[in-house]
Parts: C-alpha cells; structure tokens; sequence
C-alpha cells in the first residue's frame, strides 16, 4: 500500500479539484471537464503505450483521433439509399480496384527479383490504376455530393448503435498505423515525429475534403447517442420521482405548491443535463479502466519486459533474438489503435463529427504534453497528466483572468493595457501549457508520477 | 502567338508565385536544417519563430507609419524587418540561455530537445497571440505591382496578361541577398568554417579548439535574421496570421528534410521543390492546352492532377516518397 501512495494522493487531489469545480461554478461543468478528461486519458494510454513503452515517437495523434470519428459516423449515420443509388456501385467498384491493385503489386513483388522493369512495370499499374479511378469515381462523386446537398451529400453510414464504432475506429485507426508503421518505423526518433505529424495531416485533408465520404467541412450532426436524451428525461415518470426524492429537502421548504411545481420543473431541467453526462461518464470510466488494466498487465507481463528491453537497448535485445522492426510495428498499431477508441469516443459524446476542428495543436501536441507532464512509462501517470493537463486547459481563462486582476490591481478598468490582456486570455492556456512543460522537463524529467520498474 | 500566351500563362500562374512562395519556405528551411545540423534537435518553434519576428516587424511598420516615415513605393516593413531582427535575437538568445543550454551541457538526447522545443512553441505562439491578436493582419504599403496585367497586355499585344506583384519581387531580391550572404559566411569565413566543423564532427572541432558557445550563438543569430525575414516576406506577400504560420512549419520540414536535413544548400533547393510541386500539381492546364493544342483536341474536364485543398498533401507525400528511397535527402544530408 505504502509504496502507492503518491498515485492515491495524486489522484484524490485531481477528483477533489474536479469536485471543486462543482461547488464553484456547476456540476454539469464538472462532469463535462470529467468526461473529456476520461477521454484524454484513453488518448494518453494510447501514446503512452508508444513513447513510454517503446520508445517510438508519434506525432500523429490527430489523424488517428479524426480516423475514429470518421468510424463513428461511417458506423451510427443513417444510410443516404439515393446516394447508394446514385454511385455506392462506382465507389464499390474504385475499392474493388484499389484492392487488385495492391494485390497486383505483392504478388509482382515476390515473383519477380528487384530491378529496373520490375519498378518501372509497378509504376505503370499505379499511373494506369489512378487514371482508372479517377475516371471511374469523378462522375460518381458528383451524383453522390448532389444528393440532397443541404442535409446529407455524403453515403451515410450503416445506421448501426454508435458504441459499435469504438470497435471499429480502432481497426480504422490500427490498419493506418500498419500502413504508416511499414513505411517510416525504420526512421530515426526525429525523422519519425515529422513524418508521422505530416502523414496526419494527410489524414485530415483527406476527411475535410472527400465530402461523399465523411461530408468534409460540413460536418456531420445529430449522431445517436447511446445514452438517453435530455429531453426524454424531462418526460419520464421515474426521473422526476428521483429528482423530487433526491431533493426532498429543499423542496418541503417551499410552501406555495404552484411554486413548487416550478422549482421542481427547474431542478428536473438542471438535473437531466447532470444524469446524461454521468451516464457518459460511466461508459468511458468503464472504457479507461479495462484498458487500464489491460495495458498494466502487458506493461508486468514478460512482454512489457521485452518491450522496455528493446525501448533501452535495441541493439541488445535484437541480439537475444527479439525481432525489433516486428514489435515495434506492432505496439505502433496498437497504441493507435487506443487512440481510435478515444477519437471515437470523443464524436459520440459531442454527437456530431467537424473534421474542421481537428488541429495538431489540440489533437497532437496538448496529448503529448499530457504524457510528459503525467509521466510516460507509467500508464497512471499518463492518465493523470491527461486529468491534470485538461482540467488546466479547461480552466486557464478563469485562473489567468484572476491573476490579471490580481496584478492590475492599481489600474483602472479602461487602461488599454488590461483591457487588451483580459481580451487576450485564452490564449494564457498555450502559455500555461508551455512553461508547464518547460519546467517538469527541467525539473522532473519522470513526469508527475515516473515510470517504476518492478525488480523480480 | 498561341505558344507564347500558353508560355505567358504559365508563367504568371505557376512560375512567378512558385517562385516567391518557394523563396519564403527556403528560408525558413534553411534555418530549421541549420539548428538541425548544429544544434542536433528538430525545432518544431519554426514558424512560431517565424511569427514572432513578423509581429514585431509589423509592429515597428505601424510605428513608422504613425510617425510618417515610410519609403514611397517601397513597403515600410522593409525599414522595420532589421528592428524586427534585433528582438528576435534578443528572443533566440534568452530561451537558449534559460532552457536550451541546460540540455545541451547534460547532452540529453535529441528527442528530449525536440520536446522542449514543443514547450518554447506554445510559449512562443501564446505570446505572439498575446500582442497581437490571432487575427488576419495585413502590412503592406507603397505600390503593389510592378507589371500590371492589363498593362502587360497593351504592351505586347497578347491575350494573357502577366502580373507580377512588388512583393514578389521584393521577395526574390531579398532572399538572393541573404542567402548569398549566408553561404558566403558559411563558406569563406573563419567562423563560418568552425560552425560547418562543428557540426560536421563535435569532437574533432572541440579538440582543434572551436569555442561551442560562439558557435551556438552564431547560429541562434543566423536562425533569427532568417525567421524573421522570411516571415516578412511571407507577410508581406499574403497576410499575416499566427495560425497560419504555425502551420507552415510544416512544408518548411518537408523542405529541410528532402533537401537533405543538416543541409542548408540543400534546404534552399527543398524550398523550391516543395513549392513547384504544390504549385505545378494542383494547377488546372486546361486553359495551357486550349492554347496549345488545334481545336479538335481541345480538352473538356479542367486537367488538374489534384484539386488545390490537397496543396498541402502534395509536398508531404513527396516527403514520404524521399524519405522511403532516399532518407537521406535528394542532396546528401548532414554535412553542412
């Protein structure tokens, strides 16, 4: 117990800053900064499994995030029937021909020894190929972005619950990583940032743009939650029951029955908000746990050893017969494929999917911020770093407009100089979120929490 | 007739802005492959540097205009740019003193310095977000063409016109000052040798006696005057806005790195390569080959390789292609 107690208080204080929050300003506050911290949390296990178990650095984040919300809308949408009419049967027939054409090229690959008609016949299938497609895809792209463009303009989805998607997102996410593994893994650790940073951005040009696919900057609403509705709650006989029950105390103190009715109508409105974010909560609490435990048992198992081995040593352990190139595309995948579920779970709790929004600042660099300043290698830091670097994202304009008042005391309320700061204070977050990092990586390199290796 | 409009508009479309664009994005490259080459670190603050040195310049560009100084038909940033310089380096300077320094005495590895690197890059863009404003600004004064296209039609008679913006060729002229100037330095003087030493081989230099200090301090020096002015530049030629600076950070990498990183006469050529082919594929030659072609052949659909939202993609995938056959650059990387 004794040696855990730095992850106890650690954590005590987070729920307690949390729970802080929902005395101060308001629960629905509190749980929506809890439900983004849980989801942060899934995306810090995610390149915590990479950067802190392996080693690899990957700045990608972002398109992997934007790969799992395509799922959640290629899974939850309803189908668009005349856009299938129009040219699901073309688009069929492109997948159809991308995937001979790859087909195609392994097995020329492995038949043939390398040389210059070998390349220059792989080139040939890939030009001709591309021609193909684009003859074959413009005019049904066309007819398919001319269904309806207001309201749909896209294929839609499988109409299937969206918690299916969380499955999905990953394999989206995972078959991304394979392909980005095989091509830049044999980088060095730099080289690597970039290319995947750039790789991702790749990603989301592909989503913003490609409207018959994913509606591009037009976004997608109104995806199915798979939790109840505010506005169903308001109806049901049982949830007002509870909230009279749960209230019973401050409502026996209003004797006016008509205003009575009212304060209960109120406190019912206020608390169906507060229910629909716990039931959310629950879901990704439950999300973050199996992973969680999950990841611990890899981390202790004799594979996390070997994992840690290649992480310190390749060359060594690419000695004792590890296959390094092997594990280490596949712990690529697997973190990205976390952090699928996580980009998932970040659409359905939104419900609606902007491929627009998704910036490297925010899907790939704070995400990074949060594994270094929790503390990689350790799968509680991380998620404490995703609580902790959250919950400062979310309350650095409150924090930094106290200590703008705090410091232009002596002034007045119209000198330019405050009133240009007080106008300026969301952007204290990036300066919050720099020197945070500059000072853990100057004076805890570790992290909050650092990574402990059990000795057996 | 026919071939010289086809030639014109090629020209005016393609060449002109390529070039410009590929100017700017050379001299931020260069800059990134210098830190990489001597200090060993990817900098991922570039175009927040960047953005930095253009703030100040656009803020000294409106003092002088308040003050009625400008320079007729020239821009007046191009008096504020060597102000806008000066704080840069101050900038550099300090943050290699206060966080820089520490890492490199411990000689942490170069991933930890690329970290911290992401640390000053929110610092950085907070502050410039901070005194100006996240919004779109522009600077530009004085006479905006050089060559009108109407003019240019009345000129020669021909049916496409070529317009060439001041910023253009402001751009070009400065960038062929500052490079020559630079690979001079680094070619010629005795400091400019001991830095290509130094990042040649760390241990040789230290032994034959080069001063690292100095040779850090020369080049934060060098990656500041560059940033700064190849911000300007780019202000000057679009507008300026922190996002999209920070955003260009990332066709400047793609320009280092396939110009072979640690290189910076590779970088300069990666600027250009990176511009033309976002240009050259993402350009619809259906109006090229009206020209060109008899009217039997005449193309329907608008010949374009890629539409312009995938401009981005392009220099990334040709990133990816020299990385996968050539990691080391289409011009061997890491010898300065």
């Amino acid at each position: 117990m004794r040696k855990n107690l730095d992850i106890i208080a650690a954590y005590s204080i987070m729920l307690g800053l949390i729970i802080l929050v929902g005395f101060l300003q308001s629960w629905s506050m509190a749980l929506s900064i809890l439900c983004l911290c849980l989801i942060s949390a899934v995306m810090t296990i995610g390149a915590n499994i990479q950067w802190g178990y392996a080693g690899l650095i990957n700045f990608g984040i972002m398109g992997y995030t934007a790969l799992g919300g395509l799922a959640a809308v290629l899974v939850s949408a309803p189908p668009v029937e005349e856009a299938w009419m129009a040219g699901g049967f073309n688009m069929l027939l492109c997948a159809f021909i991308i995937f001979s054409m790859i087909f195609i090229i392994r097995i020329i690959t492995k038949k043939f020894s390398k040389s210059k008609n070998r390349t220059y016949i792989i080139a040939g299938i890939i030009i001709a190929g591309l021609i193909l497609l684009r003859l074959i895809s413009a005019p049904a792209i066309e007819s398919i972005e001319a269904v309806n463009p207001a309201t749909t303009g896209f294929l839609g989805g499988m109409g299937l619950p969206i918690l299916f998607s969380w499955i999905v997102g990953a394999f989206f996410a995972g078959g991304l990583a394979y392909v980005i593994g095989k091509i830049a893994l044999g980088l060095r650790a730099d080289y690597l940032a970039i290319a995947t940073l750039l790789i991702s951005e790749i990603v989301i040009a592909v989503i913003k743009h490609e409207d018959w696919l994913s509606r591009g900057v037009k976004n997608v609403i109104g995806l199915k939650r798979p939790v109840p509705y505010e506005i169903d709650l308001q109806g049901k006989e049982w949830f007002i029951n509870l909230v009279q029950k749960l209230n019973q105390g401050s409502l026996n103190l209003i004797t006016n029955s008509l205003e009575k009715q009212q304060a209960l109508k109120q406190l019912v409105i206020e608390s169906s908000t507060v229910f629909v974010k716990l039931c959310f909560a629950g879901l990704f609490t439950a999300v973050v746990i199996i992973l969680l435990i999950i990841t611990q048992k890899a981390l202790y198992s004799p594979w996390g050893r070997m994992m840690r081995a290649i992480r310190d040593n390749d060359e060594a352990a690419n000695a004792m017969g590890k296959n390094v190139v092997k594990q280490h595309l596949l712990i690529f995948v697997l973190g990205s494929a976390i952090v699928g579920i996580a980009g998932a779970m970040l659409v359905t709790y939104d419900g609606l999917f902007t491929p627009g929004s998704y910036r490297p600042m925010r899907y790939t660099f704070l995400i990074w911020v949060m594994v270094i300043v929790g503390g990689s290698g350790n799968n509680f830091g991380a998620i404490l770093g995703g609580f902790a670097v959250w919950f400062l994202w979310i309350e650095a304009a409150p924090i930094a407009l106290f200590l703008i008042n705090f410091f232009t005391i002596g002034l007045e309320e119209t000198n330019a100089l405050k009133v240009h700061l007080i106008d300026s204070i969301p952007y204290f977050r990036f300066l919050m979120m720099g020197i945070g990092l500059l000072l853990i990586m100057r004076y805890r390199p570790k992290g909050i929490l650092p990574e402990k290796i059990k000795r057996v | 007739m026919d071939f010289l409009n086809a030639i014109i508009l090629l020209l005016n479309y393609l060449f002109v802005p390529a070039l410009a664009y590929g100017s700017q994005l050379a001299l931020g490259a260069i800059f990134v492959s210098l830190i990489y080459g001597i200090l060993r670190f990817a900098y991922f603050t570039a175009g927040d540097l960047m953005s930095f040195g253009t703030m100040f310049t656009i803020l000294f560009t409106w003092y002088f205009q308040s003050l009625g100084i400008s320079l007729g038909f020239l821009p007046t940033a191009l008096i504020a740019i060597p102000f806008g310089i000066l704080i840069t380096i101050f900038y550099v300077l300090l943050k290699d003193k206060l966080v820089f320094s520490y890492y490199r005495i411990k000689k942490s590895p170069p991933v930890m310095l690329a970290m911290v690197s992401i640390g000053t890059m929110f610092v950085t863009q907070a502050i410039v977000r901070i005194i100006i404003g996240p919004f779109d600004r522009r600077f530009f004064d004085g006479e905006k063409f050089i060559i009108k296209a109407n003019e240019f039609k009345e000129m020669t008679g021909l049916n496409e016109g070529l317009a060439i913006k001041s910023t253009q060729v402001i751009t070009l002229f400065v960038t062929v000052i500052v490079v020559s100037i630079l690979f001079w330095f680094l070619n010629k003087t005795k400091t400019g040798k001991s830095m290509r030493a130094y990042s040649d081989n760390e241990d040789l230099a230290l032994l034959s006696g080069i001063d690292p200090k100095k040779v850090v301090m020369i080049t934060w020096v060098i990656a500041a005057i560059l940033a700064t002015v190849g911000g300007a530049l780019y202000g000057l030629d679009k507008s300026f806005k922190p996002f999209t600076y920070f955003n260009n950070m990332l066709p400047i990498f793609a320009a280092a790195i396939v110009g072979g990183i640690g290189n910076p006469f590779g970088a300069f050529l990666g600027g250009y390569v990176i511009a033309f082919s976002e240009i050259l594929l993402t350009y619809a030659y259906k109006k090229f080959f009206v020209y060109l072609l008899p009217e039997s052949l005449e193309p329907d659909s608008l010949l374009q390789l890629l539409s312009t939202d995938y401009k981005f993609a392009v220099s990334f995938s040709i990133l990816v292609i020299v990385l996968l056959f050539r990691p080391s650059g289409i011009f061997k990387g890491k010898v300065l």
